[in-house]
């Protein structure tokens, strides 16, 4: 990986840097990355069984996805994609909810009151705009809130983005553009995504500050990712950062990368794992043993499994549920289409 | 097309033959995400760029506005550019250049700049997709001046319509029914042929009542069909093949005929470009009617995801019932 980028746990877990957090926060986000990884595996297993609808695995990006969360308060926003179940999960959206809404249940998105976590964009690059419209209203509304999306490599490419980037930085929104550069947009590799030879380059045309960082290293996430939030919040506007990482399995459950990329790189960058990274520096600061790490993934099964059973336990929508949430009240021409389909089934 | 060699293909297959010959032609270039090195998404265009290579079969960044303008810009200049929309729900960023550019550049320019280009979009639900990825939205290109909107049903239609729409001097919206993709096969010539744009095609006689469908749902509209005639009613069956130029000529000398008319779609029902066909039977054929025109289509919500969908399609039943009742009486 390129020099000029914020890096301070290395991949054999040694400091290059300060640790913006202590040993008892870093175990809590290892904890909450090792319930990213089971529950990110329990979703393929299930989507093998037919049990849920296509789904799109982050292993790999768990130090973005927990890192970048860590440092928000409860009246943030986060704006994310279909990949980053994990982030979503640590700002509060219920797993049940997620599980829900893999198994093909608008109730995924039907989250409690309070929780400031838009439901997954599933189109790429139209949602980044929505995060510079909730940190405008929170700085209308002076709540102090700031707002974090997270989006991939590909998405910088649609011109949503740029519109994001330039409104963000016109209005001087509390936005966090957090961007996931994991190597692949389905089967486009970065460096034909685009000609720049960094996307933390776009930053500058948009006058806002960027900065590139190690992905897999959850210090350099985190102090990224704090130091962005605490300028948007002390009113010092957007900043953009390229968080490097890699994709390790296929873009959804449907996709064979065997097509377009080899094994090598996956394998060179599974070496490179932000668990395995944040656990050696616990073993080297005396804050791992065996029976902890067991008892941390027990926990982990235990609340993906519990999530699981709970949205597989909740019937389906009946014939005439499915018009109920178009609109406040539902018009005469919906309730006279429901008739319809209780009529000629 | 007697004596001809042919090979049974699906949807997907000959789509892909009628890619590869029109690969042949130096002027045409594909262009879409993922649609090189993968063959797209639904394996379309499989192969076809180890066959000519990076610069004629183009991956294109995550970008449909830009995959569309450019392609425009392509044609005007002279090229044949085929784009592909990965699904219907993500052609929209690429709907402006449509409507404001695509559409209007004979006209703007009184013929001198055309944009003989073809949008490929796989539409439609029935795999239980996530959201944006069933939607049916054809009547917002039928709904624009300056775009010919064409939907294969069949595999044998699919290539000739793709060689027409290739051939032809104007924009082609090129809707592909992600449930036909892989669920029939046919045999299909392998040398080249035009299926014309704007022409239906009249599957099955019938003097009873007449079925109109286009796309995904000639599935529904065949099987009921078999049912129908179960109970004596004979249904003439009408695929439409093309939406925009209508062939108003067949339907309504069939409705003519039966005195009776079932449009079928999986798009929703409001403004759905059943309307404009029932519009254009009670224009053409009011007095021949026996019974009001019936629409079997999609409802005004959103295509519910997975678990629910099957309420949203319409199915045999409601194809059949529609038709019954047309008949109910007179
Ligand atoms: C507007 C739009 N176009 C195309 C797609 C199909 N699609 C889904 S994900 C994807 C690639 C996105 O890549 P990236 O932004 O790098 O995110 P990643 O999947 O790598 O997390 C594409 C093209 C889509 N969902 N939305
Ligand atoms: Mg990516």
């Amino acid at each position: 990986m390129p020099g000029d980028m914020l890096q301070i746990l290395r991949p054999d877990g040694t400091l290059v840097g300060d640790a913006p957090v202590d040993v008892d926060t870093t175990r809590d986000l290892y904890h909450a990355m090792v319930v990213g990884r089971v529950y990110d595996r329990k979703c393929t297993a299930m989507q093998k069984q037919g049990r849920l609808a296509t789904y799109a695995p982050f292993e790999g990006q768990e130090a973005c996805q927990i890192g970048a969360v860590a440092p928000l308060e409860e009246q943030d926003w986060v704006v994310a994609t279909y990949r980053d179940a994990a982030a979503m999960w640590f700002a509060g959206y219920p797993m049940v909810n997620l599980i829900l809404g893999r198994t093909g249940d608008e109730r995924g998105g039907q989250i409690p009151e309070g929780v400031n976590v838009l439901p997954p964009s599933i189109t790429v690059g139209g949602h980044m705009i929505h995060a510079v419209g909730t940190g405008w209203a929170s700085k209308l509304q002076g709540d102090g809130g700031v707002s974090l999306t997270m989006f991939g490599d590909g998405a910088t490419s649609e011109g949503d983005f740029h519109e994001a980037m330039n409104f963000a930085g016109v209005y001087q929104t509390p936005t966090v553009f957090f961007c996931q550069n994991n190597g692949w947009a389905i089967s486009l590799p970065f460096e034909q995504q685009t000609n720049a030879a960094a996307l933390v380059d776009k930053a500058i045309g948009y006058g806002m500050p960027g900065v590139r960082i190690d992905g897999n290293d959850l210090f350099a996430v985190v102090a990224a990712t704090t130091e962005a939030v605490e300028t948007a919040r002390s009113g010092g506007g957007p900043t953009f950062i390229e968080a490097m990482t890699y994709r390790i399995g296929p873009h959804t459950t449907a996709d064979d990368p065997g097509r377009y990329r080899t094994e090598e790189a996956t394998d060179e960058w599974r070496r490179s794992d932000p668990i395995d990274r944040v656990r050696a520096y616990l073993v080297a600061n005396d804050a791992w043993d065996q029976s902890w790490e067991d008892e941390v993934a027990d926990e982990a099964s235990d609340q993906v499994e519990a999530a699981v059973e709970e949205a597989e336990a909740l019937d389906p929508f009946t014939a005439g549920e499915v018009f109920d949430a178009m609109f406040a009240e539902p018009t005469q021409t919906l309730l006279d289409q429901r008739d319809m389909l209780r009529r000629d089934g | 097309m007697n004596g001809q060699a042919t090979t049974e293909r699906t949807m997907a297959q000959a789509l892909n033959a009628g890619l590869r010959e029109a690969l042949s032609d130096e002027s045409v270039v594909i262009l879409g995400e993922d649609v090189g090195r993968t063959g797209g998404v639904f394996r379309v265009t499989d192969g076809l760029q180890a066959e000519y290579g990076a610069e004629r079969v183009v991956d294109t960044p995550v970008a449909e506005s830009g995959i569309v303008g450019a392609a425009f810009g392509l044609a005007v200049a002279g090229m044949r550019p085929i784009a592909e929309i990965q699904f219907m729900g993500f052609s929209y960023p690429g709907y402006d250049q449509v409507v404001n550019h695509v559409s209007r550049i004979r006209n703007r320019s009184r013929h001198r700049f055309t944009a003989p280009l073809v949008i490929r979009i796989p539409y439609g639900g029935g795999i239980g997709a996530a959201e944006h990825h069933s939607e049916s939205f054809e009547a917002i290109y039928t709904h624009v001046p300056g775009l010919k909107v064409v939907v294969p049903s069949r595999p044998i239609d699919a290539k000739g319509l793709l060689t027409a729409a290739v051939a032809d001097p104007d924009p082609v919206i090129f809707l592909e029914p992600i449930r036909a993709y892989r669920s029939m096969k046919e045999e299909v010539p392998d040398d080249s042929y035009e299926v014309p744009i704007g022409v239906a095609s009249i599957e099955r006689p019938g003097d009873d009542v007449t079925l109109i469908g286009y796309g995904a749902m000639m599935r529904e509209v065949r099987e009921a069909a078999e049912v129908l005639a179960s109970s004596g009613v004979g249904a003439e069956v009408i695929d439409l093949r093309t939406l925009v130029p209508l062939d108003v000529e067949t339907v309504i000398a069939s409705v003519q005929n039966t005195g009776r008319a079932v449009i079928v779609h999986e798009a929703p029902r409001t403004s759905g470009f059943g309307g404009e066909i029932a519009a254009t039977i009670q224009e053409r054929a009011l007095y021949s009617l026996r019974a009001p025109v019936e629409r079997v289509t999609g409802w005004d919500i959103v295509v519910p995801l997975r678990r629910a969908e099957k309420h949203y399609t319409p199915g045999v039943d409601r194809i059949v019932a529609a038709a019954m009742r047309t008949t109910e009486g007179h």
